[in-house]
């Protein structure tokens, strides 16, 4: 079984949940992006806009030796001049303004952050305002474009046997601290999210699945397969908490047979049945309603059982 | 062993039907059922706002949004209470997340922000940090003098000073005829186009990095205002030891008074921010450096407008007017930005959004 790696998840997950009151008075919790997914994000937003620059710059450039080919010299030198003005701005404009102009969306995502899941917030829990994209933005440029291109300047240099070394090391360095910067602080805030006052935040699209207790052997005890009604006692359902309920949640969801007979054996060793075979999911199904319905019955009463060796429920 | 029940009854959204709330043996579950076609609905408008496609939305969707993400939120509140179904709780979760940023996200199109910008709140950005322009423009003027000082004692220094891109013919020692040719009037306007978006991408660069480099406190910001400005000192002596100050001034302020002023905000801006997290006051450091940021990125906006003016400037008038148009124009911008940040203002900006209701 690997509750042992669902565990360490749940714990990663609580490590990186916090809780913004909405003035509804609501705590909405909110996920802090890993690090893992916001550099994905990050990486293929850069190869796109590589792709997209270059592809329009050899076509510029192709344009160009275009021009002079065809003609008279006098108007070719004024079609590539404007050919290069263009691509200019285009250049300026997309590294610069892809970030800007997608964050400022109804999404407040690029479209890397899209892919992953995550979005852009203001981190006091506030609107995030064209001005907070404005700045974490505009920091973009030295947390990364700046010292990436003196890095890979110097890495030619290098290769061309020039010696580049010590400003190869000073962006080396550069690049490091601004990289580094998320792994301390909580939130795994950049430069620019400081400056800003914004963070990244998971952005999850739950659908929301079926209710358990209209279907099968939930709905009555008794299985459509054999025909056999499940009913525990009290006290066998008193065994298990909430943190056993939402594991065998779970596994129903999954409805991975080897799973379920694995979670079944284990609950009819731990209530002391006999585990028979072939009807796992029935036998589930009425344990999880019965014991849903008894923790949810203690809770209207201010009682909850976190898990099994919660003796309050 | 899946019962065939459950994937035909809720398996499918499109599929309306209302739920079999009866069938439902939990309360918790029955509460769901019933509230479930509103979160459907709520969930459908969404994913057309985020999608960008506002004008497939009714009045009618519009109107109910806010409606419905508060009984979502309420269910919420309520579900968490009572019900134990993680499935549900994480999908009301995301929901109530989803909705909460487009009720309370922004509400402006980029039009609408870039005319409050245009009309007030860049001027009022720039006012707030005049301090800090205060510093930056005592900064420059001291780095000019520096540079000034520096090469009238040692030339050497002008070579360490000045990038080779400028010493091609200016350099010490170079005769006045042929820094005069250097200042002289182009005859046809071929190339300039070219040469003024190269500037342009050169200076928005040079500024982006000075306000960004703020967040170490505002130091590097100073340096590189001294840095820059030393070379304009230099090249200041370079021309006045030649005896040609006036017309060096004059082809330098067409575009220089707009160009050098963009500078100075950014500097100022990039100071700014140093300057709050340094000092942060009363509040949260964090705090502090937000606020500062969002003031500094609106008026780096306006410079990277001013340098749109000073490329065209720079590529044009400059090198095809003559010194007395030169001068005129370069005085002419000055007093039109000085105006504009200083003497504009519109109360309207500064009044709470219900008077101007």
């Amino acid at each position: 079984m690997n509750t042992a790696s669902a565990s360490l998840r749940d714990a990663h997950q609580a490590r990186r949940r916090r809780e913004v009151v909405t003035p509804e008075g609501i705590a909405l919790p909110f996920h802090v992006a890993s690090r893992s997914a916001r550099a994905g994000a990050l990486m293929i937003d850069f190869l796109l806009l590589l792709v997209v620059s270059i592809t329009v710059s050899i076509v510029i450039r192709n344009m160009t030796q275009g021009a002079f080919d065809a003609g008279e010299p006098e108007n070719s030198t004024g079609a590539a001049e404007f050919l290069y003005v263009l691509g200019t701005l285009f250049w300026f404009l997309l590294w610069n303004g892809y970030f800007i102009a997608l964050e400022m969306g109804p999404r407040g995502a690029t479209l890397g952050k899209r892919m992953l899941g995550i979005r852009v917030a203001s981190h006091d829990g506030g609107r995030l305002t064209a001005e907070a994209v404005l700045a974490r933005n505009l920091l973009r440029d030295i947390e990364l474009f700046l010292p990436l291109t003196i890095l890979l300047l110097g890495l030619i240099f290098a290769a061309a046997g020039e010696d580049f070394g010590w400003s190869l090391w000073s962006a080396t360095i550069w690049f490091l601290i601004f990289m580094l910067f998320p792994f301390f602080n909580r939130d795994a805030l950049r430069a620019g999210d400081l400056i800003a006052g914004t963070w990244v935040v998971d952005a999850p699209k739950a659908k929301l699945a079926a209710a358990l207790s209209t279907e099968g052997a939930a709905r009555g005890g008794s299985s459509t397969v054999t025909g056999a009604e499940y009913r525990f006692s009290e006290e066998e359902l008193a065994v298990y908490g909430e943190y056993e309920l939402q594991t065998l949640e779970r596994v129903l969801r999954d409805d991975r047979p080897e799973a379920m007979e694995a979670v079944h054996e284990a609950i009819c060793r731990k209530i002391g049945w006999n585990p028979g075979a072939g009807d796992e999911r029935a036998f589930l199904e009425a344990f999880y309603a019965q014991l849903r319905a008894r923790l949810e019955g203690g809770m209207r009463f201010g009682k909850r059982k976190k898990d099994k060796f919660d003796a309050s429920g | 062993m899946k019962a065939p029940i459950l994937s035909t009854l809720f398996g499918k959204q499109d599929v309306a039907a209302p739920p079999d709330i009866e069938a439902a043996t939990l309360r918790s579950d029955r509460f769901r059922l019933e509230r479930e076609q509103d979160w459907a609905r709520l969930e459908d408008i969404l994913a057309r706002i985020e999608k960008g496609r506002l004008r497939g939305i009714s009045d009618d969707d519009v109107l109910a949004l806010p409606t419905l993400y508060r009984t979502a939120a309420s269910s919420l509140a309520v579900a968490r209470e009572t019900s134990l179904d993680a499935a549900t709780l994480a999908y009301l979760d995301s929901l109530v997340q989803r909705a909460w940023f487009q009720v309370y996200g922004p509400r402006e199109g980029f039009f609408a922000w870039m005319r409050r910008f245009l009309g007030g709140g860049l001027s009022r950005s720039i006012r707030e940090i005049w301090l800090d322009s205060c510093i930056a423009l005592f900064v420059m003027i001291a780095g000019t003098i520096t540079g000034w000082l520096l090469v009238m004692r040692d030339q050497e220094w002008y070579y360490s000073l000045v990038p080779t891109q400028f010493a091609d013919s200016r350099m010490p020692g170079a005769s006045r005829e042929t820094l005069l040719r250097t200042l002289e009037v182009e005859e046809s306007a071929a190339g300039m186009s070219a040469f003024a978006a190269y500037l342009f991408q050169n200076n928005a660069g040079v500024s982006i990095l000075a306000f960004a480099l703020g967040f170490a406190f505002g130091v590097p910001t100073l340096l590189l205002l001294v840095h820059n400005m030393a070379v304009l000192g230099a090249l200041l002596w370079l021309y006045w030891d030649a005896g040609l100050l006036w017309p060096f001034v004059a082809w330098l302020g067409v575009h220089g008074t707009t160009e050098l002023f963009a500078i100075l905000l950014a500097g100022a801006a990039g100071l700014h921010i140093g300057r709050k997290m340094a000092f942060p006051g009363t509040r949260g450091i964090m705090a502090a450096a937000a606020e500062a940021g969002q003031r500094g990125a609106q008026v780096m906006v306006g410079v990277v407008l001013m340098l749109v003016f000073a490329a065209i400037l720079e590529a044009f008038p400059r090198q095809l007017a003559g010194t007395e148009t030169r001068f005129i124009l370069g005085s002419f911008m000055l007093v039109f930005w000085l105006v504009y940040f200083y003497a504009f203002r519109r109360d309207r900006d500064i009044a709470p959004e219900s008077v101007r209701a």
